[in-house]
C-alpha cells in the first residue's frame, strides 16, 4: 500500500484526480486513531493529511481558529489554552478505546464528528465547525463556510462534511468558532441510583435553568480498570466562580428527592469528565465489542434494558442518559440484532464503535437507513465521488 | 426599474393553467386552492416588496399527505413549485414566479407533542416561531432562535434561512436547535430526517438541508429543542461617541472571557429612529450604542453587569444604563426588535445582512458609510456584534426614479465589501433572489458546481425554488 502525504491542497487533488481516473480507492486517514471504525475497505492506497499542518488564523478576539486538517489537536488545545480559549466540543480521546496511539488530528475529528460530553449544552464538533476546505472525488477543491459564526451563503458543506468520514470529500482545511475557558468548574455527584432514577435526575437537572454541560450516569458496579464501584450521577456547571458557586447550590437543592450529593471540584471534576468522554467504563476488556447509541435521554434505560434482555452487556450513560456506551461479546454479531432491535422499538440510531474486522465486515456497522434517506445518500456520495475513489463503502455499501 | 432578473416563465405551462388548476382542485380540498387572480396577488412578494410576481396558483395544505400530492403532480408534469412559510423574508426567498404554485404551510401550525423530559417539542411547519416559545412558557421553557419577525415567521421560514436572532450568540441559530424534520421531497416521497435524539444517523442531512432555501424539499415538521428559560435577564444599555470605540468595546468584553447572551449594535441615526419609535430611553445623542444582555439568577446578573460596566467605563461611555425593571427591559429589545418596521416608517429601504470577522468592523462602518454617501444614499446600522453579523439598511425614496437602482447597486457594494474582508453575503437573511447574482463573488466556479450537484440530487429538474441562490447561468442539473 503506498501511502501519499501531500504537502498542498493542490497535490491531494493530483493524488485523487490520479485516483479517479485508475478506479483506485483510497483510504483516507490522519494520523490513524479511528482507523478501526468503519466498514473495512479494501483500497490500495492511502492519503493521509499528515502533510497538511500548522495553524492558518487565530484571532482570539473573534474566538476563531483555523487550521489544516493534519495539524494534531494536542498543538490546537495547547496554542487555545494559552489565550485561556478552547474547542466546546469536547473531543473524546480515542487512544482507550480504540487501542490507537498517535495523536488525532483536527480533520479526523471534523471526519468523525467526533463530540464529547459537552454536547448536549455546546453542541457537536459540527455545531462549532464553521468553515471547511476539501478536496472531492474529481480532484477539485471546494470550499463551504468560512470564518465567520452566521452564514447561511449557499449550501452548508460544513455540516455535511462533518461526520462523513472521509467519503464525500478529503478535508485539508477546518476552521472553528471557539470559547473562553470558564473560570470554574464543578461536578455535582449523586450516587446510588438506579438506571432509571439516575436518568431521571439528569433530565430533571437538563430542564433546570442551572446551565448544566456535562450529565452522566455510570450504574452500579462501573469500573475503569479497578474494583467495582457503586452508582454515581454526574452533573458538571462550569462558569465564574461565582456563578458556579451559586448554581452548584440551587441544583444541589432541586435535586434533594433523589438523594445527598457530593462535590467534585477543579482537576477532580476534570478527572471524572475525560472518563465518561473518553468511554472508559468501556473500554476494558479489551476483545468486547463498543456500541454507541444515540437516543432521546428518557429511553435511554429502555434502550439497555432491551439489549440486556437478549444479551449481556456493559453500559454507562452520556448526554442526559441520550448517549448509551455499551460494550457486549464481539462474538457472531457483536450484539448487532439486539442493539438495532431496541433502537427500532425506542428510537436513535446505534454504531458500532469497535469491533474485530471480520465482524464489521459481516454487519452494519452505522445505522441502516430506511430507502428513500439510504438513496439520497448513495446520490450525494456520487455527487460528490462520482468514481467511488473515497473510502468507499466505509459507512454503508454504495457510500 | 429594479435590476434582478428572473427566468422567462415556460409558456406551455401558462397556457395549460385552467387544466393545472383543475387538476389541483382534485388533490387538495376546496378552501386549499386559490386561483382567483386577486388572492393569488395577495402571494406575489414577500419582505423584499419591490419584486412581484403572481404565481399560477397557491395551494394551502393542511397536512403532509396534501403536500406530497400537490408535489408529486407538480413533479410530473414540470411545473415549478415555490415554498412559502410566512412570507418574511428579506431576501425574496418566498417570491414566485408566474408559472410556479406557490405550498404555503400556513395551515399547519398545530403542536403535535412537546417532551419537556427530552426537551423537545414536535410542531407542523407553519407554525410561527414565537408561539412554540409561548406553547411551552408556562413550563420554563422556550424556543431559542429569535428572528425580529419572530412574531409572523414560521419555523418552516426559519429552517429555509437557518434563521438567527438577536440571542444566538449563546445559543445558535437554527441549525444548532433542529432535531429533525418531515420532509416532502419533489417528487412527492416523504422521508424523515433525525428525531428526538442527538446527532442524525448518516450524513447530516437536517445540516445540508438548513438554509437551503427551500430548495431540497418542503419541511411540513419539525422537532426542535427546547430549553429552560434562564432565572432572569437583563440588558445593559451602553452609548458611545463613535461606532470605533463601541467596537473596541466589544472586543475587550469578549476578550475578558465574558459571552453575553446578546450584544447588539446600533450607529447614530438607528439609535434615533428607533427612539422616535419606541421610547425605549436610548441615548439620542451617542453616534453608537450597545445593548448587552446577560443572564442567570439576579445575583449573577449583578456580578455580570458590574464587569461589563467596568470594562464599558474604560470607553468612555457617553451614557451607561442598566435596565431595573421587566417594562424596563421590554422596552429596550422593543426598540431593537422594532427597528426594520420603525425605519420604514421614515423611508424605503433595503436591509443587508452580511457577516464580517468582528476585527474589522471600524473599516467596514467607515466604508458601508462612505459606499452609501458616494451613491446619495442614508443608512442606519444595526447589527449582532458578538458575531459580526450586520444589518445595514439602505435608505431610498421608491418614487424617486433611479434610487432603488442605487440603493441595489450600494447594497451589491457593501456584501462584496464584507466578503474582501474575510466575511460571507449572508448570515441569516439567505441568498434568495437578492444576493443571487453575487454569489460567485463569494464562492468559485467548483464551489457552485459542487453545490448545484448536491442540489440535483434532490431536485434534478430545478422545480423547487428555481430562481434563487444560484445564478442563472450555467446551472447544473443531474449527473
Amino acid at each position: 500500500m503506498t501511502v501519499y502525504a501531500p504537502a498542498s491542497e493542490a497535490e491531494a487533488a493530483d493524488v485523487i484526480r490520479q485516483a479517479q481516473a485508475a478506479h483506485s480507492p483510497l483510504a483516507l486517514a490522519g494520523s490513524g486513531t479511528k482507523a478501526g471504525i468503519g466498514r473495512p475497505g479494501n483500497a490500495g492506497h492511502c492519503l493521509t493529511s499528515l502533510g497538511l499542518q500548522g495553524i492558518t488564523l487565530y484571532e482570539p478576539s473573534e474566538m476563531v481558529i483555523a487550521a489544516r486538517a493534519g495539524t494534531r489537536l494536542v498543538d490546537v488545545a495547547r496554542v487555545l489554552a494559552a489565550r485561556g480559549q478552547r474547542l466546546t466540543f469536547e473531543p473524546p480521546e480515542p487512544a482507550l478505546l480504540m487501542g490507537t496511539d498517535g495523536e488525532q488530528t483536527i480533520g479526523g475529528i471534523v471526519a468523525a464528528n467526533w463530540s464529547g460530553p459537552r454536547r448536549i449544552m455546546a453542541g457537536a464538533c459540527r455545531d462549532s465547525l464553521i468553515g471547511v476546505r476539501f478536496v472531492n472525488g474529481r480532484g477539485e477543491i471546494v470550499k463551504s463556510g468560512g470564518r465567520v459564526m452566521k452564514n447561511v451563503t449557499g449550501l452548508d458543506f460544513v455540516k455535511l462534511l462533518a461526520g462523513s468520514w472521509g467519503t464525500l470529500g478529503f478535508l485539508t482545511e477546518v476552521t472553528f468558532k471557539v470559547l473562553p475557558v470558564p473560570e470554574a468548574e464543578i461536578t455535582l455527584a449523586l450516587a446510588g441510583l438506579d438506571d432509571r432514577r439516575g436518568v431521571a435526575a439528569l433530565c430533571d437537572a437538563m430542564g433546570s435553568p442551572y446551565g448544566v454541560s456535562g450529565a452522566a450516569h455510570l450504574p452500579e458496579g462501573w469500573h475503569d480498570g479497578g474494583q467495582p464501584q457503586p452508582a454515581l450521577t454526574l452533573l458538571r456547571l462550569e462558569g465564574s466562580a461565582f456563578s458556579v458557586r451559586h448554581r452548584v447550590a440551587a441544583l444541589g437543592e432541586r435535586l434533594a428527592p433523589f438523594g445527598g450529593h457530593s462535590l467534585l471540584e477543579g482537576d477532580d471534576s476534570r478527572l471524572v469528565w475525560s472518563r465518561v468522554r473518553d468511554a472508559a467504563p468501556v473500554a476494558e476488556p479489551r476483545e468486547r465489542a463498543v456500541w454507541r447509541i444515540s437516543a432521546a435521554p428518557a429511553r435511554g434505560p429502555d434502550i439497555v434494558a432491551a439489549v440486556k434482555a437478549q444479551r449481556e452487556a456493559i453500559h454507562f450513560y452520556d448526554w442526559s442518559g441520550g448517549l448509551v456506551w455499551l460494550s457486549t461479546p464481539a462474538g457472531e454479531d457483536a450484539g448487532e440484532k439486539a442493539v438495532r432491535a431496541a433502537v427500532a422499538q425506542h428510537g436513535g440510531h446505534a454504531t458500532l464503535m469497535r469491533a474485530p474486522v471480520e465482524v464489521r465486515a459481516a454487519v452494519s456497522v452505522f445505522q441502516p437507513q430506511p430507502e428513500p434517506l439510504a438513496r439520497l445518500s448513495r446520490e450525494l456520495k456520487r455527487a460528490f465521488d462520482p468514481e467511488g475513489v473515497l473510502e468507499p463503502g466505509r459507512m454503508t455499501a454504495g457510500v | 426599474m429594479a435590476s434582478i432578473a428572473f427566468p422567462e416563465p415556460d409558456p406551455a405551462i401558462l397556457a395549460r393553467r385552467e387544466a393545472i388548476w383543475a387538476d389541483l382542485a382534485r388533490l387538495v380540498a376546496p378552501d386549499a386552492l386559490i386561483t382567483s387572480e386577486d388572492e393569488r396577488r395577495a402571494f406575489e412578494t414577500d419582505a423584499l416588496a419591490a419584486y412581484r410576481q403572481v404565481p399560477l396558483a397557491v395551494v394551502l395544505p393542511s397536512s403532509t399527505e396534501e403536500a406530497a400530492a400537490v408535489m408529486a403532480y407538480c413533479n410530473r408534469e414540470g411545473i415549478k413549485i415555490v415554498p412559502r412559510g410566512a412570507g418574511t423574508s428579506l431576501a425574496g426567498g418566498a417570491i414566485p414566479a408566474p408559472d410556479s404554485v406557490v405550498i404555503g404551510v400556513s395551515k399547519m401550525r398545530r403542536v403535535l407533542d412537546v417532551d419537556y423530559a427530552n426537551r423537545t417539542a414536535r410542531v407542523e411547519a407553519g407554525i410561527t416561531n414565537l408561539a412554540i416559545s409561548q406553547e411551552v412558557a408556562a413550563e420554563g421553557f422556550f424556543y431559542a432562535p429569535d428572528p425580529s419577525s419572530q412574531l409572523a415567521c414560521t419555523i418552516a421560514g426559519n429552517i429555509a434561512m437557518n434563521s438567527g436572532g438577536a440571542h444566538c450568540l449563546k445559543y445558535g441559530v437554527t441549525t444548532n436547535n433542529l432535531m429533525g424534520v418531515k420532509l416532502v421531497l419533489m417528487d412527492g416521497t416523504v422521508v424523515e430526517i433525525g428525531g428526538d435524539h442527538l446527532d442524525a444517523a448518516g450524513y447530516d442531512l437536517l445540516g445540508l438541508l438548513t438554509g437551503a432555501e427551500g430548495q431540497l424539499g418542503l419541511v411540513t415538521e419539525a422537532t426542535v429543542r427546547i430549553l429552560p428559560m434562564a432565572e432572569g435577564a437583563r440588558p445593559l444599555l451602553i452609548g458611545f461617541s463613535s461606532s470605533e470605540t463601541a467596537g473596541a468595546c466589544v472586543t475587550a468584553i469578549i476578550a475578558a472571557g465574558i459571552i453575553p447572551v446578546a450584544l447588539e449594535f446600533m450607529d447614530g441615526p438607528a439609535i434615533r429612529i428607533c427612539e422616535d419609535f419606541a421610547k425605549a430611553g436610548y441615548p439620542t445623542g451617542a453616534e453608537a450604542m450597545l445593548i448587552v444582555e446577560v443572564e442567570g439568577s439576579e445575583e449573577e446578573i449583578e456580578d455580570e453587569l458590574a464587569k461589563i460596566e467596568a470594562i464599558a467605563r474604560t470607553f468612555d461611555p457617553l451614557a451607561i444604563r442598566v435596565s431595573q425593571s421587566a417594562a424596563e427591559s421590554a422596552a429596550i429589545w422593543k426598540g431593537r426588535k422594532s427597528a426594520f418596521g420603525a425605519m420604514g416608517r421614515i423611508a424605503d429601504y433595503l436591509c443587508m445582512d452580511g457577516t464580517i470577522p468582528t476585527g474589522q468592523l471600524s473599516l467596514v462602518l467607515r466604508r458601508i458609510a462612505e459606499i452609501c454617501a458616494e451613491n446619495g444614499l442614508g443608512v442606519a446600522n444595526i447589527f449582532h456584534a458578538g458575531d459580526g453579523n450586520l444589518h445595514p439598511l439602505i435608505l431610498y425614496d421608491v418614487a424617486k426614479p433611479g434610487d432603488l437602482e442605487r440603493a441595489e447597486k450600494a447594497g451589491a457594494e457593501i456584501l462584496k465589501l464584507c466578503v474582501d474582508v474575510g466575511g460571507c453575503l449572508t448570515g441569516e437573511h439567505g441568498v434568495g433572489i437578492e444576493k443571487r447574482d453575487l454569489m460567485t463573488y463569494q464562492y468559485n466556479r467548483a464551489d457552485l458546481e459542487q453545490q448545484m450537484r448536491a442540489r440535483a440530487v434532490f431536485d434534478p429538474r430545478w422545480l423547487l425554488n428555481p430562481a434563487k441562490v444560484f445564478p442563472l447561468d450555467g446551472r447544473l442539473t443531474a449527473q
